[in-house]
């Protein structure tokens, strides 16, 4: 008979116990620099628990069988043209701002799980994020092949790394994941496994993609949700490492709070651009933002931090403004691409009349008080022929980047959030008590952000005139601006054959 | 407190005013019209007459705003850096107080945006 | 006790996987929503092997869950019998 195969839990032991040794040519603490400094304080390593057991062998084998599949679905979403059975082009331009935002993110990732499978002590740990940086390097990829396909038929794609070093929008998710880098191992893995994967990303890669297919993009909903299926891994690593932490020693728990309570609050801010994807760039959206925040932010994460009181952890700091924020955040971001379309790498567009009736049915409380007022003047102004843009930069919150655009909402919506804070005799803006906290505890650290209106003030970046600072961002002229009229438009109108519906949709809203 | 960090930790201000080829960044907004979605950056001449600041540049930027020209500018509130403020348009920015990274508001009383929904 | 779920994919490998937990868990929602089936339970949501290798005709593993998970919420648990999600 043959020798019984060891159990899953024996399998992943093998794997990862024991491989690791006491270093003497070296000591321990220079072989490993990094994981102790942030004081966080680790007994045994090998009390850490994989709670998902992917051995090797299943893993590649696994991985393959999902590139397979969504290899077909894209092969065949090329084949048939599928970008013509979308809903409308206006679609696309959250997928422009995709690539742009969010895959650099993904590499980025890939990059620093590297550097921390060779950084943590503990190989348990190391082979966790050595799994999770080849994940991540795999939705990188996954992403730049479904995506190419647009980019053969729509502009703003074609350059996305280039872009997210250097275009104002993009400093947000990059300052974010950079501020993520430039921490410890145990801050970063924090950040982004739990603050990020664990409590937020659900809200990008299951409503919207959900909403990319109630639009007909089959091959984004493919590679979503298959990057989604190894988010779930990542997700149960981002759990594990929070309670390790906390068990490991009593002085971790309010160092573990403050990264809780910092990440979120940076990955929040990050994620008011997939708000706005959510509710304004989906031509048709399942599910609005607002009710995405309160089934996979309110409900989902007090189960998880119900759970957590038991370590003494609690909800991240500010998550009330989060959830008031909840009914006005797509309005405001989407209100501020629409001000600054001109230097932005992917149309803007202002609601028609059945879109602000659908926003007004999901938002009863604030789109038709505070916002509609607004796009209905953006639309006068646009059939008088002046089509609203601002003419100026706006002033930027010095840790999320992010105009200062936020209001107070649990006091005024229609008074902009502010906080000043004072440094060696400076003085830096945030845009609410969630950013100020970051800045003042490490100020050091945000005296040095790369704000990218600033920038273009000190001449760094290609120029003085918007044009030139464009060039320098490596727009082409249709990348950007109104979607009505665009080169993208028309080549959708070409192809559906259609004079489209928008111009009739405009005069049934100046007529009503 | 100290920021934690395994080697000697630089200060450097980014943008400090050295770094702006003698402008100084102001922020301005027009509270309660989020027509323009918030405040916006400026580099300008500490020297600037407060006057060039309302007469030319204000209005080279808001005008477009549909209540823009039924501003009062006798009954305009000033508020710079959270503290109310009265500008001398003869002076300077410098002179009136104005700094490197100042914000200031104006504010239209009896006009909180179209149909008074802070836009 | 409060919610656990699992989001599996909206296609043919994923239906046997939502029948065997419809089978195995008593009070488990399942929603469809565009290209995706979100099934909640409270508590705990257990998805057995032996269930799941009946409904397909063959040895079906554990860890093909993951082919087909879009995002889950609990505490996982992975052996070789059953992937099972729990919070207390």
């Amino acid at each position: 008979m043959a020798a019984k195969r060891l159990n899953m839990r024996k399998r992943y032991e093998a794997l990862t116990r024991g491989m690791g040794w006491e270093t003497t040519h070296q000591p321990m603490d220079k072989v490993f620099p990094y994981d102790t400094y942030e004081g966080i304080k680790i007994k045994d390593w090998d009390k850490w628990e994989d709670p998902f057991r992917l051995a090797v062998d299943s893993y590649w084998k696994y991985q393959a069988e999902k590139d397979k599949k969504l290899y077909a679905i894209m092969d065949s979403f090329a084949q048939n043209n599928g970008q013509l059975n979308l809903s409308d082009a206006r679609y696309i331009n959250a997928m422009k701002l995709f690539i742009q935002g969010v895959t650099p993110l993904e590499y980025g990732a890939h990059r620093h799980y590297a550097h921390l499978g060779r950084h943590f002590r503990g190989e348990g740990a190391r082979v966790a994020c050595q799994m999770q940086s080849i994940d991540e390097l795999r939705h990188a990829q996954t992403q730049i092949h479904t995506l190419s396909h647009y980019n053969k038929h729509f502009n703003g794609m074609h350059d996305p790394w280039h872009m997210s070093d250097r275009v104002w929008y993009l400093s947000v998710p990059k300052s974010y994941f950079e501020d993520a880098m430039t921490g410890g191992p145990f801050e970063f893995i924090t950040s982004v496994s739990f603050a990020f994967e664990y409590v937020l990303t659900n809200l990008l890669f299951v409503p919207f993609m959900s909403g990319a297919a109630f639009n007909g993009d089959q091959a984004t909903v493919t590679f979503g949700f298959s990057a989604q299926s190894d988010e779930s891994r990542h997700m149960t690593l981002g759990l594990e490492i929070i309670k390790f932490m906390v068990e490991q020693h009593e002085d971790n728990l309010p160092i573990v709070q403050r990264f809780i309570d910092k990440h979120f609050w940076r990955a929040y801010r990050v994620l008011g651009l997939v708000a706005m994807m959510q509710d304004y760039m989906l031509p048709n959206s399942p599910m609005s933002w607002k009710a995405a925040w309160d089934i996979y932010f309110t409900e989902n994460c007090s189960a998880l931090f119900d759970d957590l009181g038991r370590y003494g952890l609690r909800m991240p700091k500010y998550h009330e403004v989060a959830t008031a924020e909840a009914e006005h955040l797509s309005h405001q971001v989407w209100a501020t691409f629409y001000n600054y379309g001109h230097a932005a790498a992917f149309h803007t567009w202002m609601p028609d009349v059945k879109k602000m009736d659908w926003l007004s049915e999901k938002y009863p409380n604030t789109f038709d008080e505070y916002y509609r007022p607004r796009f209905e003047t953006f639309r006068e102004m646009e059939a008088a022929g002046e089509r609203h843009y601002i003419n100026g930069l706006p002033q930027l919150c010095q840790v999320c980047q992010i105009p200062m655009v936020f209001t107070d909402v649990l006091n005024d919506p229609t008074m902009v959030s502010r906080r000043v804070s004072i440094h060696n005799n400076s003085k830096y803006h945030t845009c609410g008590d969630g950013c100020r906290d970051i800045f003042e505890f490490e100020p050091e650290k945000y005296i040095q952000a790369w704000l990218p209106v600033h920038q273009i003030y000190q001449g760094n970046c290609g120029g003085s005139e918007v044009s030139e600072v464009l060039d320098w961002y490596n727009f082409q002229p249709e990348d950007g601006g109104e979607y009505v009229g665009s080169a993208d438009h028309q080549r959708w109108q070409e192809w559906k054959g259609t004079a489209e519906s928008v111009s009739d949709d405009r005069t049934q809203a100046h007529a009503s | 407190m100290a920021i934690n960090a395994l080697k000697d930790y630089v200060d450097n201000d980014r943008d400090a005013v050295e770094n702006f080829h003698g402008n100084q960044v102001v922020y301005i907004d027009w509270d309660k019209h989020r027509l323009f979605s918030g405040a916006l950056a400026f580099p300008l001449p500490p020297s600037m007459p407060f006057a060039a600041l309302v007469d030319e540049l204000i209005p080279s930027v808001w005008g477009s705003h549909p209540l823009f020209k039924a501003i009062d500018w006798g009954d305009v509130e000033w508020i710079l850096d959270d503290a109310p403020f009265s500008p001398d348009r003869a002076a300077s920015l410098v002179e009136n107080g104005i700094g490197h990274k100042s914000l200031l508001r104006f504010v239209t009383p009896g006009d909180n945006g179209i149909a008074g929904s802070g836009s | 006790m409060s919610t656990v779920f699992l989001i599996l994919q909206d296609n043919e490998d994923a239906r046997p996987i939502i029948e065997a937990i419809d089978q195995d868990n008593e009070g488990v929602v399942i929603q469809y929503q565009p290209g995706m089936v979100r099934i909640e339970a409270e508590g705990k949501l257990t998805v057995n092997r032996d269930t799941v290798s009946e409904l397909v005709g063959r040895d079906w593993d554990v860890q093909e869950v993951h082919l087909n998970m879009v995002s889950l919420s609990g505490n996982v648990e992975e052996e070789d019998e059953y992937f099972k999600l729990t919070r207390s």
